[in-house]
């Protein structure tokens, strides 16, 4: 954060000039490259239903970055997120041993979400710990409730109409995960872009200390963020326990960092204040886009992983080295 | 003295001992010095990394990519024995030691020159560490029977009652207790954490210290890989995965604060033996393995919180000094 970043120009850049070169013109241009890479590499890439099994590389993890982002803006982090994924999952399984049907387990998956979030929120906000620190806690302790529930069992026999969530189609390629996506990716702009509390956000990632001074109630801002990115987690964990069908304690196993990187990929600025949900949105296609396309050329997963971190620096670092920046 | 006895130092190890204590009523087999020494020897890998993290943390930074650069050194020390089987062990610990600098010189160039977050940095070169220890070994795995004797033997070799892999961890703890209180460098990585701008305005290159901090972190990771595959006798994509977050708790347990500026060496020792007897104890108790996560993740909730205390404590005599000065 150098004080050169908080000064105001003399003169501001054209509407036009600013979109253009704006972190999300640079990032679509990305996503455009990938797609049409893609489509010249492998001549199954361009196929409707190809393309829909694509988005699922993405959508579970997507609905927890936009929450996330929020987060981030604000100055804080969640890493638990995985695992609030684990636990919930195996409170469902644990439901289901016990007979509940399909809506009760959705409600399971949401409250344990938000119970879990609600944890975080209380031990940032009211303890005033480092949420970094608190979640990497959380992340051992609620991966670590279900390893003691689990240990090396696995719940399964979750009831035919709970398969929708994850393997449901709404409308011909149009599966009941990707909608979840486009209404939360809507929903979340509009919280973030276009209310009062979104505005919120950004103030507290700026200067929390003037947030406060301002009259936003920074602690309740930050504790549901934090209540946001359980309920979440607890969709997520709703749609990928659908989809595959059984519960394992390694469920979602470090998908903390994927997310954080689709967030940070989508321009939201790791030191809070700043970041878009149409960013975090083409971020998660990139990434989607990325693992898709090297999975039809039989690239292994792990390669896919150098690139998607070789991805997370440059796009960070090429816009620093070309307007000279850091060094400070 | 009432300052010893309160410190986070003192009660880590008064936890240590009620725990060995609270063990040994049961099995008193566990507090044997053959059975201490060998929770020492386990636990060696975690103190060596959590030394290097500690440096990282003292800077305001944070290395997410020890356990991956671990791996990734492991795998070329490994690939060196069977390239050349002759090769003295010596070369083998500077090739490991070097490659794994090499590593964390990449970290501290981008968080030095570049001013990338070093969160983002080494979630980033975490997954470029790992994957790329898959393009050099296409997935395969360095088995025991491919590795010479001697490779295998080092980290075993016992002098003094310590196998090898204990010295290791006993030395990386002097030579840092050394380096942390009597040299400008150490200092140098406190001030850093401790207040950026008065660093600067002392002739501090704040950036070059990180970097500094992430070279040793690099280094003593790469040590550690050679021992971490020399000592299990094999080396493949996914060891010690997930250590990272091990290593980071160890450091947070042992009072090593997250916001840079306060930690010590014995801090970070601590923290990782308590993880380690944990760790050792489970078993001995009869509790299943299954419940070490979640201690360790309750464990390291309680130890911030009394961090945060302590640190609002010293915050309110601060307060009061400048008070009567005014």
């Amino acid at each position: 954060m150098n004080a050169s970043d908080r000064n105001i120009p003399d003169r501001l850049r054209s509407p036009f000039e600013r979109r253009l070169r704006s972190w999300e013109s640079l990032l679509l241009l990305v996503a455009v490259a990938i797609f049409v890479a893609n489509s010249l590499a492998s001549p199954y890439f361009l196929d409707a239903w190809n393309l829909s099994d694509a988005t699922f590389n993405f959508t579970e993890k997507a609905m927890i970055a936009f929450a996330m982002a929020l987060l981030i803006i604000s100055g804080e982090i969640d890493l638990s997120v995985a695992a609030i994924i684990a636990l919930a999952s195996t409170a469902m399984g644990a439901a289901v041993q016990f007979g509940v049907p399909t809506p009760g387990l959705v409600l399971v998956g949401l409250a344990v979400g938000l119970a879990c979030g609600a944890f975080n929120g209380l031990l940032v906000t009211r303890v005033g710990l480092p949420s970094i620190v608190v979640t990497i806690g959380t992340l051992s302790l609620f991966r670590g409730i279900s390893y003691i529930v689990l240990g090396d069992q696995a719940y399964r026999g979750y009831p035919p109409e709970f398969a929708f969530f994850g393997q449901g189609y709404v409308w011909w390629v149009i599966s009941f995960e990707l909608m979840m996506f486009a209404l939360l990716a809507l929903a979340f702009g509009i919280l973030l872009h276009g209310t009062n509390f979104g505005r919120a956000v950004y103030a507290i990632g700026n200067n929390a200390t003037g947030a406060l001074f301002s009259g936003i109630r920074v602690a309740r801002v930050k504790f549901i963020l934090f209540l946001l990115t359980g309920l979440m987690s607890g969709v997520a964990a709703i749609c990928l326990t659908s989809r595959l069908g059984s519960t394992r304690p390694s469920i979602a196993f470090a998908w903390e960092l994927e997310i954080v990187t689709m967030v940070v990929l989508g321009g939201v600025s790791i030191l809070g204040g700043s970041g878009s949900i149409p960013g975090v949105v083409i971020a998660a296609v990139v990434m989607g886009l990325v693992t898709f396309g090297l999975g039809l050329l039989n690239v292994p997963g792990i390669v896919m992983s150098i690139v998607i971190g070789a991805l997370l620096i440059s796009v960070i670092a090429l816009p620093r080295l070309w307007t000279g920046r850091g060094q400070s | 003295m009432r300052r010893i006895v309160a410190s986070r130092e003192m009660l880590l190890l008064v936890a240590i001992a009620l725990l060995l204590g609270l063990v040994s009523t049961r099995f008193p087999g566990f507090v044997e010095p053959a059975n201490l020494v060998a929770v020492f020897n386990d636990t060696s890998p975690l103190i060596l990394l959590a030394i290097g993290q500690m440096v990282v943390i003292l800077t305001k930074c944070i290395d997410l990519s020890v356990a991956a650069n671990l791996a990734l050194s492991g795998m070329v020390a490994a690939m060196t024995n069977l390239a050349v089987p002759d090769a003295p062990i010596v070369a083998i610990l500077l090739v490991a030691t070097g490659f794994g600098t090499i590593l964390g010189m990449i970290n501290g160039v981008l968080v030095w020159k570049l001013d990338i977050p070093p969160i983002v940095v080494t979630l980033g070169t975490m997954t470029i560490f790992r994957g790329t220890i898959f393009l050099l070994t296409e997935g395969k795995w360095v088995n025991s029977h491919e590795m010479t004797h001697a490779f295998k033997a080092f980290p075993r070799t016992e002098l003094l009652g310590l196998p090898v892999l204990a010295w290791a961890a006993v030395a990386v703890v002097v030579l840092f207790s050394v380096i942390m209180t009597r040299t400008t460098l150490g200092r140098a990585f406190y001030a850093v954490g401790g207040n950026p701008n008065a660093a600067a305005y002392v002739g501090i290159d704040v950036g070059r210290t990180k970097f500094w901090a992430f070279t040793i972190s690099g280094g003593i990771a790469g040590l550690t890989g050679y021992l971490w595959v020399s000592r299990f006798a094999v080396a493949y994509v996914d060891i010690a995965g997930g250590f990272e977050l091990d290593v980071v708790a160890a450091c947070v347990i042992g009072g090593v604060s997250i916001m840079g500026g306060i930690g010590s060496v014995p801090g970070a020792l601590l923290g990782a033996l308590f993880l380690g007897v944990i760790k050792n104890a489970l078993p001995v108790v009869n509790i299943s393995p299954f419940w070490q996560l979640a201690i360790s993740g309750g464990a390291i909730i309680i130890a911030v919180a009394l961090n945060a205390q302590a640190n609002r404590e010293r915050g309110r005599i601060i307060l009061k000094r400048a008070e009567h000065a005014a």
